[in-house]
């Protein structure tokens, strides 16, 4: 579960839920995700014939979520073999979709971070985006120090995979990014550095 | 002053732009150039009637290429409280006023990837401005102006001259109606519609938007309310220890700042929220007419937006 945070920057993913009123669904998911798209779509199969999933096993691809949300029958599936080819299809219908169209994204928080990064260019305000955190807790992390990105990142304090940094996981969130924010851990006192935690398994 | 820095204003030029509509053209007192504002800001325009203080927003249309002046539309309206009245009747060029600093309310939103901007009548005043900054930014956009017939566009000219082909014009005498449904389909994902007009535009258009499947996020609206009167009840105030009468044709800010209390606003007119108030306690019935708080919250019964909402009953106890 996601817990609340003071830093007002942490996102937070309200859940899945069709809108009624969307001419076209546009369905962004990765891993677990497929099961809250299951779940939601589940209870409004009529939108399904106006509906476009997306879909990267990532983690889970032994499940057979594949299977299952093809089994919707939508209007589109396309099973993408990675976040990154995922996001390139997901970016060329970006460009061509309509207003009407409602976006879905949902996955691990790196993953719904990167749909709503690249539907930002387009003019999609984030609010308007139907979000749902599903599977792992993993950030994505972004140095603020060498600026490098680090994926996946489970436990604070952590290395910086680029500068070597020992950095401290911080829930202020880049939007734009998609990544939490890590910064150096024992500036003050070189070499002392709290246990390390595995806050995000 | 609650209300942010004045600026002493005097009127440069008076245009009748329709029987019923005027523009001014207010140009700073002090020879200073007036502050830079972003399209759909608004100014309050505080009026002297016989010591008596009228204060309306107005949208501001346009700042002068030198900086020196803005100008405003007034349309005239039958039922005013003496604001547009006295802007039209008492008026005159080189009359002085007293403005506040431009705040916005009702800005472009600068990530779309189009703009849409639907006025009717007098609504055309914020949209004049945003459209003239959309073209100098070079941004995809469109109007959408209706209006009752074609001597009752004022800004209709204007309009098609500056922006062209991207002006649609409706006119109610000939039967042209702003459809929605035929407006809305095919705008490019990342599109944000704004409307300014009478209520009742505003209403189906907002809800077109939505019954087309566009996000909330994305439908963007302002209106300015006139304080509805209403029967007149009494405002204690427990912080100044002061009690006032609030008359049938008064709002309740009014009276509180004939009392002497200086109370937060800023737009006057129910949409931006800076006066809400905590309401200790009252006899009678909340009436909220304002467009700012959440159902709930007017439910609740703990919080009024002094400027446009008031008591159906004896007495009404403010936290001020």
């Amino acid at each position: 579960m996601t817990t609340l945070s003071d830093i007002k920057s942490r996102p937070i993913y309200a859940g899945l839920k069709v809108d009624d009123m969307a001419r076209r669904h546009l369905v962004a998911a990765e891993g677990e995700g497929a099961l809250a798209v299951i779940e939601a779509f589940s209870r409004a199969p009529d939108a399904l014939d106006r509906t476009t999933i997306l879909y990267c096993p990532a983690g889970s691809a032994a499940m057979g979520h594949d299977t299952a949300l093809a089994d919707l029958n939508p209007d589109v599936f396309h099973l993408a073999p990675s976040p990154q080819t995922l996001l390139v299809r997901l970016n060329v219908m970006l460009s061509t979709a309509t207003m009407g169209t409602r976006l879905y994204a949902t996955g691990t928080e790196g993953f719904i971070g990167a749909v709503i990064a690249a539907a930002l260019p387009f003019g999609v305000d984030h609010h308007s985006i139907y979000t749902e955190h599903r599977g792992s807790l993993a950030r994505r992390v972004q140095c603020v120090h060498c600026k490098g990105m680090t994926e996946n990142v489970t436990a604070t304090p952590f290395t910086c995979s680029h500068c070597g940094l020992t950095l401290f996981v911080r829930d202020h969130y880049s939007r734009r990014l998609g990544a939490f924010q890590g910064v150096c851990v024992d500036a003050e006192e070189p070499g002392v550095i709290p246990p390390v935690e595995e806050l995000y398994k | 002053m609650s209300g942010g820095v004045e600026i002493t204003v005097r009127v440069a030029e008076i245009e009748q732009a329709t029987a019923s509509v005027k523009r001014f053209r207010l140009a700073s007192a002090s020879g200073e150039p007036l502050p830079v504002f972003s399209a759909g800001s608004h100014v309050v325009v505080s009026m002297d009637d016989g010591g008596h203080r009228i204060r309306n927003p107005y949208s501001l249309i346009d700042r002068a290429p030198d900086g020196l002046s803005y100008r405003i539309g007034v349309l005239r309206t039958p039922n005013s409280r003496g604001g547009s009245i006295f802007m039209h009747e008492r008026v005159s060029v080189g009359s002085e006023l007293v403005i506040t600093m431009p705040v916005n309310l009702f800005p472009l939103i600068r990530t779309g990837r189009k703009h849409v901007l639907v006025a009717g009548g007098i609504g055309v005043t914020p949209i004049y401005a945003m459209a003239d900054e959309l073209r100098s930014q070079n941004a995809p956009y469109e109007v959408h102006y209706a209006m009752r017939d074609e001597a009752n566009g004022a800004f209709a000219a204007e309009l098609v001259e500056r922006h062209g082909d991207k002006v649609r014009l409706y006119r109610d005498d000939a039967r042209e109606i702003i459809r929605v449904e035929e407006m809305l389909p095919n705008q490019p994902l990342g599109t944000h519609l704004y409307v300014c007009g009478p209520e009742g535009m505003i209403n189906a258009i907002l809800a077109g938007g939505r019954a087309a499947g566009w996000p909330v996020e994305n439908l963007h609206s302002e209106r300015f309310l006139a304080p509805p009167g209403g029967a007149p009840f009494s405002v204690a105030l427990a912080k100044a220890g002061i009690t006032a009468e609030v008359g049938p044709h008064q709002s309740l800010l009014e009276a509180i700042e004939e009392a002497g209390v200086d109370a937060p606003y800023l737009c006057r007119g129910g949409a931006c929220g800076q006066c809400v108030t905590t309401v200790l306690s009252f006899e009678g019935e909340l009436i909220h007419n304002d467009h700012y708080l959440t159902d709930e919250e007017k439910a609740s019964g703990t919080k009024i937006m002094t400027c446009v909402s008031r008591l159906n009953g004896r007495e009404l106890v403010l936290d001020l």
